[in-house]
C-alpha cells in the first residue's frame, strides 16, 4: 500500500500557498506509508536556470566543491544551494547536461530530479518529518504531486522513494506495482539510452512516460500509450513543467479520488487528505474511471 | 436531533456513542465534518436514524443492523459492506465493493457505484440510481441488485443465485452470468425495490440477470438454503 496526492493550482493567486495547501494532504496519508516520503514541486518558473536536485546521504557533503567540479566540466557557472541532505545545482546549458555532468562524477551523488521547474525531494522516515526537513510548509509552486510509501518492489531508501524523474520536468508518483517492468527497464536502457539509478518499477514507468514524450507525444498520448505497454496495478499522478494528470489501470484496484474547483485540482488516494482543501465543500468530487486519463494544463 | 461533530470527536467515540443506543431507540442524530473519515456509524445494532453530513470514507455504515445510514455525499469503498438489515442511504456515488458481502437490509445508491458493487452479496438488497463499474455481483449469492443505469463489463461473474436487474447498457456479461426472461413476478419485484428506494422508473423497461448455473454444481434440492 501507498499513498499518493497531487495538487494542481489552476488560480494562480495561490502560488505561495502551494506547500501550505499541500503538505496537510501528505500527512494525512501516513497511515497508507510511513516508510518514506517524497515530494515534487513546480516551482512556476518555466524559463528558470537548469536546475537538479541531487543527494548525498553526507549531511556535511561537499557541494560547494561539487558545483566547482561541475562549472570546470562544463564552462559555466553552477551554484549550490543546500537543503537537508539534498542541494539545488543549478546552471549549465540544459538540464540534461547538467544531470549528465552529475552522472559523470564519482562521488556517490544521486539525482533527484532534472529540469527548470520542478524540485523533487524524497527520503525515508514519516511524511511529516520529511516535510519539515525539506521545508516543504513554506514552498511556492504551480503545482505538486507527492507520495507517502509502503514498500513492496525494493529496498526502503531514499533512492526508492517516490517520486521519480527521469527526464525533463517530468515527475510520477505510484500506488501499485508493475508486473513488466523488468523487461521494459532492459529496453528502455539498451535501445532509448535511458539511465536508471533502481531497481524500483515506477522509475520504469517515468522512464517510459520520458520517451514517449520524447517521441513527439503529449502527456495524455503518452498515458494511453502506457495502458497497452504497462502490466501491473496503478494508479500514478503524473506531473510535467506546465501539466498535471492521473491514471489508473483497467482493473482499478488502487484507490483514488479527484476533486476541482475554479481554483485549483486534486487527487488523493482516499478523499480525507483532501478535505482541508479552501472550498472542498462545493468541489466536484468523483472517483476516476479505470483506464482514463485525466489531464490538466499542457498535458 | 443531536449533532455530533467530528471535527472535535473521534471516530470511536462516535461508533460507541451509536452502538451504545437501546435496542428499541429511535433517536436521531446528524453527523458533522465526517471529513471522509473511515468506519463511520459502524456495528449500529438499534433502529436510530444517523445522517452523515458530507463526503465518508471506507466502510462507513459497515455489519448495520436495523439503523437508518444516509450519507450526504459520496462514500469510500466497501459502504455498508456485511449490513445485515436496516436502511444505508448514499445521495453522491460510493466507490468499489458497495455492499460487499451483505447479508440483508436495502442499500440505496442515488448516484453511481464503481466496480465491484454488490461483490459476494448474500441477500441485501441494493439499488442504484445511477450505474455501477466492472464486475459487480461477483460471486454474488442471493439477494437483488437493481441498477437504474448502466452496467460495465464483468456484470454478474461467477454468480451463484443473486437476480440482477438493469435498464441501461450492459458491458459483457461476467462468466456463467446470462440474460434470463424478465416475468411479472421479476416487474413485481422491481417496483417494490424501487418504490422502497424512494426511486421512480419503468420495470418493464429492465432486464434480468442470472446464473446459468454452469459453473459450479448446483443442486436444486438446495435451492431453498439461498
Amino acid at each position: 500500500m501507498c499513498g499518493i496526492v497531487g495538487l494542481y493550482l489552476k488560480n494562480p493567486e495561490l502560488r505561495g500557498e502551494l506547500g501550505a495547501l499541500f503538505s496537510p494532504m501528505l500527512i494525512e496519508m501516513s497511515g497508507r506509508g510511513p516508510d518514506s516520503a517524497g515530494i515534487a514541486v513546480y516551482r512556476g518558473e518555466e524559463e528558470g536556470a537548469a536546475k537538479v536536485v541531487a543527494y548525498h546521504p553526507d549531511l556535511d557533503f561537499g557541494w560547494q566543491a561539487l558545483a566547482g567540479e561541475l562549472a570546470d566540466a562544463l564552462g559555466a557557472p553552477v551554484s549550490a544551494t543546500q537543503v537537508a541532505n539534498h542541494a539545488i545545482l543549478a546552471g549549465g546549458a540544459s538540464p540534461m547536461v547538467l544531470r549528465d555532468a552529475v552522472f559523470a562524477q564519482s562521488a556517490g551523488v544521486r539525482v533527484m530530479s532534472a529540469g527548470r521547474s520542478l524540485e523533487i525531494y524524497k527520503d525515508i522516515g514519516l511524511p511529516k518529518d520529511v516535510l519539515q526537513r525539506f521545508l516543504v510548509q513554506g514552498m511556492a509552486g504551480s503545482h505538486a504531486v507527492g507520495h507517502t510509501r509502503m514498500a513492496t518492489e525494493s529496498a526502503v531508501s531514499t533512492e526508492g522513494a517516490h517520486p521519480f524523474n527521469t527526464g525533463d520536468d517530468l515527475c510520477l508518483v505510484h500506488n501499485g506495482s508493475l508486473s513488466n517492468h523488468n523487461g521494459l527497464r532492459e529496453w528502455l536502457a539498451t535501445h532509448k539510452g535511458i539511465p536508471f539509478q533502481t531497481d524500483n518499477d515506477s522509475e520504469v514507468a517515468a522512464a517510459y512516460l520520458t520517451w514517449r514524450l520524447s517521441e513527439g507525444a503529449n502527456l495524455a498520448e503518452a498515458l494511453e500509450a502506457a495502458l497497452v505497454d504497462l502490466d501491473g496495478f496503478y494508479t500514478f499522478a503524473i506531473g510535467t513543467k506546465d501539466g498535471f494528470a492521473v491514471l489508473r489501470d483497467p482493473i482499478a484496484c488502487k484507490p483514488a479520488v479527484m476533486a476541482e474547483t475554479d481554483d485549483w485540482v486534486a487527487m488523493a488516494s482516499e478523499f480525507r487528505a483532501l478535505a482541508g482543501l479552501p472550498g472542498i465543500e462545493t468541489a466536484t468530487v468523483w472517483e476516476p474511471r479505470p483506464a482514463t486519463v485525466y489531464a490538466w494544463g499542457r498535458a | 436531533m443531536d449533532a455530533i461533530d467530528l471535527a472535535t470527536t473521534t471516530t470511536r467515540d462516535l461508533n460507541a456513542r451509536l452502538q451504545a443506543e437501546a435496542p428499541r431507540s429511535n433517536a436521531a442524530y446528524e453527523v458533522l465534518h465526517p471529513g471522509g473519515r473511515h468506519a463511520l456509524a459502524c456495528g449500529l445494532t438499534a433502529p436510530i436514524a444517523v445522517t452523515l453530513r458530507g463526503h465518508v470514507g471506507y466502510y462507513c455504515a459497515g455489519m448495520n443492523q436495523n439503523a437508518t445510514v444516509t450519507v450526504e455525499g459520496n462514500a469510500g469503498v466497501g459502504v455498508a459492506e456485511n449490513m445485515m438489515s436496516g436502511l444505508v442511504r448514499v445521495k453522491g456515488d460510493a466507490s468499489q465493493s458497495a455492499g460487499a458481502t451483505g447479508h440483508g437490509g436495502l442499500l440505496v445508491i442515488e448516484g453511481s457505484a464503481s466496480a465491484r458493487c454488490g461483490i459476494s452479496m448474500k441477500g441485501i438488497d441494493i439499488v442504484v440510481k445511477g450505474s455501477v463499474g466492472h464486475n459487480s455481483a461477483f460471486m454474488a449469492q442471493a439477494g437483488r441488485l437493481v441498477v437504474c443505469g448502466d452496467a460495465e463489463d464483468g456484470l454478474g461473474d461467477s454468480l451463484y443465485e443473486a437476480v440482477i436487474y438493469v435498464a441501461g447498457k450492459t458491458g459483457k456479461l461476467g462468466a456463467d452470468c446470462e440474460e434470463q426472461e424478465m416475468t411479472e413476478d421479476d416487474r413485481k419485484t422491481v417496483a417494490e425495490l424501487l418504490a422502497r428506494a424512494g426511486l421512480t422508473g419503468d420495470p418493464a423497461s429492465f432486464r434480468r440477470f442470472g446464473s446459468a448455473r454452469q459453473l459450479y454444481n448446483f443442486k436444486i434440492d438446495n435451492v431453498g438454503s439461498y
